[in-house]
Formats: C-alpha cells, structure tokens, sequence
C-alpha cells in the first residue's frame, strides 16, 4: 500500500516534470547562488563597487549554434550591496536608481559572434531605470565541473540611464563609466 | 649654534602649520554634516589634505635628521626644556599617527584612497567593516590629543614671546628679530 501510494507520486511527479520540460525546452536557468553581478563606478577617482544580490535569468548557449544561443538576466535593483548603509540608501533612492519606481533592471541578448577561441561578442539591449540601451561587449565560456561559467565586463555610461539625476549627473564626483562585471554559471541540462 | 632653524625647516613647519589647521577644520566640518553628494566631496578633500601633510611630514623628520636645530634658549629651566623636547616628540609622532590612523580607518571603511583623484595610494589593508568604527575613534581620539598639543605649542611660543621676551618664536619665525628684545 505503502509503496504503491510512492509510485503514484513519482509517477504525478515525472508527469509534472516533463511537461514542464516540454513547455521550457530551451530554458536553462543560471544558477544564482554560483552567479554574480557587480557594479563599480568612481567616486572622485576611488573605486566603489556594489552587488546586486538577487538575480536570476535564463541562458541557453551552443558554440555550435551561436544563433540560437540566447541569454536574459534579471536584476532586482533594490538588492544593490554596498555595503554601507547610508551608500545602499542613497544609490537605491529616486536620483540614483530609483528602485521603487524601476525595481528590475535586465539584459536581453540579441547576437552572438565568436570573438576567439573562448570568447564571444555578445550584443543585447541593457534595460535600467526604464531606459534601454543597446550594448555589445566580450564575454569569455569556460566550463566548470558541470557548468557553462561565463565572466565579462559590460562598461556603461551612468548618465545614459539617468542614474545619478539632477547635480549628481556631474561627474566630477562620480565618474560617468561604470563596470558591470558578471560571473554567470548555468548547469548543465540534464 | 644657529640661532634659527634653516629656512627649509622654517617653511616646511609653516605649511605643515597651515595644511593641519585647514585639515583639522574641514574634518570638523565633515563630522557634522549627514551623507550627501557635498560630503563626499568634503572627506575627499580632507583625506588629499592629510595625505599632503603625510608627505610633509616625511620631508620635515629627513630634513630634522640631517640638520640640527637650533638650541633652545639658554635661559629656559631644565623642566621647561624636558617638556618643550617632550611635547615636540610627541607632536612629530601625531603628524604620522593622524594621517595614518585615517588612512587605515578609509581603508577598513572600504575606500582605497585616490590622492587627488589621480594618484592611488596603495592599500595596506583591505576593507574591514568591523573594525573600521573602532578607526574613526582612533582618529578622533588622535586628532584631539593633537588639538592639545597644538594648542599647547602655540601657547607655549607665545609665553616665551609676550612673558619671557626670549628669542624661542624668532627661531622660527624669522622676521622677528631677536634686536627687537
């Protein structure tokens, strides 16, 4: 009895599985935790880097099939880590990001070009405080035990997204340039 | 025996004098002010200057090295002359202790210092949140016994000037002549 009221489960469970595989058949979530996205600008010539804690996003990648390769990552915006309380209040509030009013910031892949051996150009529109941007920068794949790692560096301007409005938009302060570093793992497909 | 310091020493001592008192006022400023863009700018202002102050100080201690300074006055009683050396000594270490106990407090902070906005300042230690209040004290409590110090300083060479009317102030302030007593 026991054991048939197990095989029920499984059985409801594998269901429930494959129709999900079949409705996200090419989805491949990152893994959050082995992920990370930074940001780091200057303040008057010193460095100050920020963590966005909470991300997500889906990552489909085949050197073999560049163009149906695809890559989306989601940002909570209100999830930036300074580090700082006082920074963490400034950077989230309206002449900054504004993460009340625009809470998620993402980037959406739109081409993929082989660059080297291990590294590929990836263009795709970069969506932060309601404005997006079109943006193209270097990324390089490495596989780690079952993961596809892929680590690049997308350097922005601040002041195209408004971040930073009014006087703050004066970059004798804080410099317009911003690097957005990112380490992003997604397993393998099973 | 000179009865000067060399005019190096003299200048150095005055901008230090003046680079301290900017620094020490602007620190003032910061720690009364809440966070906003001005600020920021402010305690960048005040690290650069305590930066200027470090180097100064490095200058003063190898030019004090290699040049003997003029004697004290003949007149001053042993006391007098075991507290002007002690308060001196005591003054030459505060000159590096403050700057650097700021320098380690931003660092723990998390602020690598960039002098001048341009220059990079390597970082001895990494950011060490911890820690770092424990620093700000530490260069509070630093800064304040300076505070007395100076203010120690200043009217010790004013006594000597205004009750004693001996020669100590002209050793370092050249144009007053020491005819003039």
């Amino acid at each position: 009895m026991l054991n048939m009221k197990i095989g029920i489960q499984t059985v409801l469970m594998t269901s429930a599985v494959t129709v999900l595989l079949a409705t996200y058949a090419h989805a491949a979530p990152i893994d959050a935790a082995k992920s990370m996205v930074t940001a780091t600008g200057k303040q008057m010539g010193v460095p100050v880097t920020g963590k966005f804690k909470k991300i997500a996003g889906d990552v489909v990648f085949n050197p073999a099939q560049l163009a149906q390769s695809k890559a989306r990552i989601d940002i909570d915006v209100a999830s930036y880590d300074m580090g700082m309380a006082e920074y963490n209040q400034n950077i989230l509030g309206a002449d900054w990001f504004n993460a009340a009013k625009f809470p998620k910031a993402s980037f959406v892949s739109t081409g993929m070009k082989k660059l080297t051996a291990f590294s590929y150009t990836v263009t795709g529109q970069l969506t932060l405080k309601g404005r997006v941007q079109a943006v193209s920068f270097p990324v390089t794949v490495k596989a780690e035990g079952a993961n596809q790692v892929f680590d690049g560096v997308l350097n922005v301007k601040r002041n195209a997204f408004g971040v930073g409005a009014g006087d703050l938009a004066d970059t004798s302060l804080v410099a317009d340039d911003v690097a957005i570093k990112f380490h992003i793992a997604v397993p393998a497909k099973k | 025996m000179a009865q000067q310091y060399t005019k190096t020493a003299i200048g150095i001592h005055w901008i230090v004098a003046i680079l301290i008192f900017a620094t020490f006022g602007l620190g003032l400023i910061i720690s009364e002010m809440s966070f906003s863009p001005t600020s920021l700018r402010y305690i960048s202002y005040h690290k650069w200057l305590g930066v200027t102050v470090f180097i100064f100080a490095v200058l003063r201690v190898l030019w004090r090295l290699t040049h003997r300074p003029p004697a004290l006055e003949a007149s001053l009683s042993r006391f007098e002359k075991f507290a002007a050396n002690a308060a001196h000594h005591l003054l030459y270490i505060l000159i590096f202790a403050v700057p650097l106990s700021g320098y380690f407090y931003s660092l723990a902070a998390g602020f690598p210092i960039v002098y001048l906005g341009i220059i990079p300042i390597p970082s001895l230690i990494g950011p060490h949140p911890d820690i770092a209040e424990t620093l700000k004290e530490v260069h509070g409590v630093l800064v304040y016994t300076m505070a007395g110090l100076v203010g120690l300083h200043v009217a010790g060479a004013l006594k000597h000037y205004v009750i004693d009317r001996d020669g100590t102030l002209a050793r370092m302030l050249p144009f007053l002549k020491r005819s003039d007593f």
